[in-house]
């Protein structure tokens, strides 16, 4: 028996080595991996930083959301990043936004955005959107972390990773070189500079904080539910494992009559 | 726990529904009384295992259709309103999402298990076929499944499957329209493989109950192969031994089950699939669900498209034919020494197709994937039959009792 669940197991888990550890075979300019950063969330018990996500959606406020739209995110969910009522009336109160419903007299009207919105996205439709950005369409972030390889290292690592071309490569016009992006050339501008926003609680807002921030409020953005999720999961495995080892010693009585 | 009383107790409402619809008869001669070979190791665990799975598929799969739009411009996002809105709508997603992983994990060792003991000989072919009959419905259950959060992996996966159909010579392109409901994936294939998602698992419950008619016709095979009912010494009744056996392996799985729904439940998914699907954008790179890939290492093996497909299908097909491929008397692979090399190097085989499905078809992989899938047949059509004519078994125990006695004798 024991012998056989060496056997099996060992290949099994070599498969799952195999098909997902092992990269695929790699092109040419294949950008380096995303360089793993240390998050407050990683972990079988981590958990978002607060400050971070408040400082994360300030820099998603005031630099994002130019041009990316957080289209399933609404402004009743701020509170879990720990403001107040209150506090989420006032942030949903600042913009504008149209109406869903027509009024009496059947026109679409402007009215201040309430805590049940869902985040006003900077563009009506993808083809406005094109329209203002060179062609390009910046992606919704709601989900960003979870739709990339890498997911808040790479945001991290597109963020932070802008640099000059190297000598001999040509940037198109309204192109930029970034070392992390798949074939380096992104339409998106290094969105971030030192002191691109002043943080409500004065930390510093150099580019590897606000990088550090915004990837952080992007991972609660797209996994909401992870702070639940990992305190449930506790819970259960150690229920399943107490049941598990009585249900052995059950088991264990029962068969002592067997030969 | 005394075994003493293994009849079912008396009582009245009990006897007067009995008398008329024998079912309490039924479930104890079928769950309590059972005659099971006393000798099954824990790779007899996975059958009720994979019953339980399929129960769980559908219980949460209910109650994610409660919430589901299956709209082309409403089906992604109703997957996450679930995920953010729904009250435990994430624990529900991720348990049906890692059941499904769970679900052909827990088939597959099954499957081999079968393949390992022999338990497609004589007389359980039915058996084996009708197990058959589940993967290939699990396997389209899964694909269509796969299809409704409308991801990117999701349109282009529908969309390459389908396609399929059309190497089919003259109707072919016909019959891909007539899947779709139109001229490309869209609106009209989403809405009915929903349909056919919902459909079919409840088919399968269907030839699972036909699977335990013809399991328990005979019994359960065991890892010495020969048959339990000869020495009454052989048998222990289902219940207590193989519940309580059964539970514990039930609770070892589900721990690993729960790792993955709590701490890693995108651990098997495509991080492509949380892009809404887009028809004018196609992914870098298109690859099913790990479970699919050997098969899809096998289609893309062959440069021709049909071969490919027939190909594909043979390797399920083939194993239809096992039971008359593999002639040898001897059951189980610990009396024949050949066949057992054979076993192991046939798993691995299908381990490497599985790596080879998820690489890029160009250059050393496809390589691999075809030695491989190449490796896949000859196993079956050549030196299967050929092993099982001149092997030389060892000599089998006369009873399971023998050989387990013996054992403990010398303790």
């Amino acid at each position: 028996m024991s012998i056989n669940l060496r056997r099996v197991l060992l290949p099994a888990l070599g498969l799952l080595a195999a098909v997902y550890v092992a990269p695929a075979f790699a092109a040419d300019d294949e950008p380096p991996p995303p360089p793993k950063q240390d998050w407050s969330f990683a972990g079988p018990l981590g958990t978002y930083d607060r400050a971070s996500l408040q400082r994360g959606f300030q820099v998603y406020k005031e630099v994002c959301s130019a041009c990316h739209a957080m289209s399933l995110l609404s402004y009743r969910n701020l509170t879990a990043l720990g403001f107040s009522d209150a506090e989420v009336k006032a942030i949903a109160a600042s913009v504008e936004v149209m109406d869903t419903e027509p009024n009496d007299q059947g026109e679409y009207v402007e009215r201040a955005g309430r805590a049940s919105d869902h985040f006003k996205s900077p563009f009506a439709n993808e083809q406005a959107s094109r329209a203002a950005n060179n062609g390009a369409y910046p992606p919704d972030l709601s989900l960003i972390t979870k739709a990339r390889e890498g997911a808040a290292d790479y945001v991290h690592a597109i963020l932070t990773g802008y640099k000059d071309a190297p000598a001999g490569l040509a940037v198109p016009e309204g192109m930029n070189y970034n070392e992390y992006f798949h074939g380096h050339l992104i339409a998106m501008p290094a969105p971030l500079s030192e002191g691109a926003v002043t943080f409500a609680d004065n930390t510093p807002a150099s580019v590897e904080q606000m990088a550090h921030d915004v990837s952080t409020f992007l991972t609660w953005a797209a996994e909401p539910e992870m702070e639940a999720r990992k305190r449930l999961g506790v819970k259960v495995i150690l229920f399943l494992l107490l049941m598990t080892g009585v249900i052995y010693a059950w088991k264990r009585k029962v068969w002592a009559d067997v030969h | 726990m005394s075994t003493s009383s293994n009849a079912p107790k008396k009582n009245g409402i009990v006897e007067w529904i009995d008398y008329r619809l024998p079912i309490f008869t039924f479930m104890n001669h079928e769950l309590r009384e059972y005659p099971t070979p006393k000798n099954l190791n824990y790779w007899w665990n996975f059958g009720s295992l994979a019953g339980i799975m399929l129960v769980v598929m559908i219980l949460t799969g209910i109650f994610l259709a409660m919430n589901y739009t299956a709209h082309v411009d409403y089906a992604f996002n109703s997957v996450e309103h679930i995920m953010r809105d729904v009250n435990y709508g994430w624990l529900i997603r991720y348990i049906h999402m890692n059941g499904a992983s769970m679900f052909f994990l827990v088939v597959y060792i099954h499957i081999f298990r079968g393949l390992y003991y022999g338990s497609y000989k004589p007389p359980r072919e039915l058996l084996w076929w009708l197990g058959l009959v589940i993967l290939v419905l699990m396997m389209a259950t899964a694909f269509l499944g796969y299809v409704l959060p409308w991801g990117q992996m999701s349109f282009w996966g529908a969309t390459v499957i389908t396609n399929l159909f059309s190497a089919i010579p003259l109707v072919g392109d016909p019959i891909v329209t007539w899947l779709w409901g139109g001229f490309s994936v869209a609106n009209p294939t989403l809405n009915r493989f929903f349909s056919l998602h919902y459909l079919l698992p409840f088919i399968i419950v269907g030839v699972v109950m036909l699977h335990l008619v013809a399991l328990h016709t005979h019994g359960s095979n065991n890892p010495l192969g020969v048959d339990h009912k000869k020495n009454p010494k052989d048998s222990i009744p289902f219940h207590p031994y193989y519940t309580v056996k059964d539970m514990f392996g039930l609770g070892v799985f589900l721990v690993i089950y729960a790792g993955f729904i709590f701490f890693a439940p995108n651990f098997f998914g495509e991080p492509v699939n949380y892009v809404m699907a887009n028809p004018l954008q196609t992914p870098a790179a298109i690859v099913p669900e790990w479970y699919l890939l050997p098969f899809y290492a096998i289609l893309r093996s062959i440069p021709d498209k049909l071969a490919g497909v027939i190909a594909m299908f043979g390797a399920i097909f083939i194993l239809f034919l096992l039971p008359w491929l593999d002639s040898s008397k001897v059951r189980s692979a610990t009396f024949r020494p050949i066949y057992k090399q054979l076993f192991w190097i046939f798993l691995a085989d299908c381990l490497v197709l599985g790596w080879a499905g998820a690489q890029h078809p160009e250059g050393a992989p496809l390589l691999i994937g075809r030695l491989a899938a190449a490796y896949y047949f000859v196993h079956f059509l050549v030196l299967l039959p050929l092993v099982s004519k001149y092997e030389k078994p060892r000599p089998l125990p006369e009873s399971i009792s023998t050989p387990v006695l013996a054992k403990t004798e010398k303790a």
